[in-house]
């Protein structure tokens, strides 16, 4: 019989990268800090774009808000497009070999900062540096074993709940 | 029964991908923005979401408020010892201090009446903790552990012990943001100690530059020069050190100095700042029966 995957691990999954979002680093370090969520978000809208979705994007974009004290929605925006894109190309961007995929992701990612630069532009938010971009860089870097480690939890997660996908 | 979930689920696939739920999520992300932008619309919604939310601050804060519990707790009697016989030091210097303060506040109230204007009076603080959560990475903001419960109010001046540190920009019910003096957005009024040269400080986004860029090229203006805050544009009590000028540029055909301090708070390490009601918010600022939690007259 079929049995529906339970959605909740993703969600702590979720929690944890905006905890790492927020979570202090020393000055010189934070450049260096990936988007944890963009990464989390465009992990699971490519793997169950059918459970997580725009909203669920949306949501965690709303969370970031807050957290980082920007527009509320400026996080939100940006990531539900990402969310949009990725699903949207879902089927090819699964396939790709691990140095394409990177690639897509860091593609990506600079969707999502540069969507976010722009909107603090258009409010007249000053922003300073390069570390926006910096922050894109090491984003991708890290999507390989970010990478492996979230398939780790779906496929624990697939093979418990005789998984449709 | 497999089959009819897979249709299900696809059919609803399809609904999720279309561009409709995106354009409707876009637009509510749009007006949301414009709404919070234009602040004071969005202020309940943004406080019932940062209690939801708050866990999270709390829960990151945990480990290292931990840390420096440990820290306290298990440091040893020869290390505590010390750090008494500081204290005590720093106690009697201070005390020292305030005893000429006293005499020379009473001066002040006099010469002040003589000259018909009103007195500067002393200010009510409350300690706040800075919670340990990194807060946006492109701007200089903090969280402090004091919120709407305590009295905290959008505007507030915080300082340390060496000087102004910024000011609130938004309350929560249970904690505030505050933007540092040297967020790029940041403006203080300020006069330079030894000569009432009145300007304004610009935050540069740099964590140890403050900018002076108002000054004339004639300016009375040196290396070492300590600011303090000016009291205008009400926003910061006066008389509070904000920092030191340490580099005075002149450029040719440029009209104005290029001056850069150094803020005089320890902006990048502090764990602990005080709130400052200034004397004419207080009446409408406290709510009632709280107006003695945690404080200290600092007169």
């Amino acid at each position: 019989m079929y049995r529906k995957p339970v959605i909740w691990p993703v969600w702590v999954v979720m929690l944890a990268a905006i905890s790492l979002e927020v979570l202090p680093l020393p000055g010189f370090v934070q450049p260096l800090r990936p988007p944890w969520a963009a990464i989390a978000v465009i992990y699971w809208t490519m793997m169950w774009p059918r459970r997580f979705g725009l909203g669920a994007a949306w949501v965690v974009g709303i969370i970031l808000d807050i957290l980082h004290g920007t527009l509320l929605g400026e996080n939100a925006i940006a990531l539900s497009i990402v969310a949009y894109v990725t699903m949207r190309f879902h089927l090819q961007i699964r396939i790709f070999p691990m140095w394409q995929l990177t690639t897509t992701v860091f593609a990506l990612l600079a969707m999502n900062a540069f969507i976010q630069f722009w909107i603090d532009g258009v409010a007249g938010v000053g922003s300073a540096g390069i570390s926006r971009w910096t922050q894109v860089m090491t984003g991708a870097i890290l999507w390989p074993p970010l990478m492996a480690l979230m398939d780790r939890v779906r496929v624990q997660i697939e093979t418990r709940g005789s998984a449709f996908i | 029964m497999s089959l009819t979930t897979t249709e299900h689920e696809l059919s609803s696939f399809r609904g999720t991908t279309s561009g409709l739920r995106l354009t409707l999520i876009c637009i509510l992300s749009l007006i949301l923005m414009v709404l919070d932008h234009q602040n004071q619309h969005l202020v309940k919604i943004r406080e019932a979401l940062s209690i939801v939310v708050y866990p999270v601050q709390a829960a990151i804060n945990a480990p290292f408020a931990l840390g420096r519990w440990a820290d306290e707790t298990f440091s040893t009697r020869g290390r505590l010892l010390e750090e008494n016989q500081e204290l005590h030091q720093d106690v009697l210097m201070q005390s020292a201090r305030l005893q000429r303060m006293i005499a020379l506040e009473a001066e002040n109230v006099r010469l002040r009446a003589l000259l018909d204007s009103t007195a500067k009076v002393a200010d009510r603080v409350l300690i706040a903790e800075i919670v340990s959560v990194d807060m946006n990475p492109f701007r200089h903001t903090i969280l402090i552990n004091k919120g709407g419960r305590d009295g905290v109010y959008v505007g507030q001046a915080l300082i340390d012990a060496g000087g102004i540190v910024g000011q609130i920009t938004r309350d929560q019910p249970f904690a505030a943001e505050a933007m540092l003096v040297t967020d790029a957005d940041h403006a203080l009024p300020v006069e330079i100690a030894r000569n009432q040269l009145r300007t304004i400080a610009m935050g540069t986004g740099d964590i140890d530059r403050l900018a002076l860029p108002f000054l004339p090229r004639n300016a009375d203006v040196q290396p070492g020069d300590l600011l303090v805050s000016s009291g205008l544009g009400r926003a910061f009590p006066a008389g509070y050190p904000v920092g030191t000028i340490v580099d005075v540029r002149s450029q040719a055909g440029q009209p104005f100095l290029e001056v850069d301090a150094e803020p005089a708070a320890a902006l990048n390490q502090i764990r602990e700042g005080l709130l400052i009601w200034r004397d004419d918010d207080l009446q409408n600022a406290l709510p009632d029966g709280q107006a003695t939690i945690a404080t200290e007259e600092s007169r």
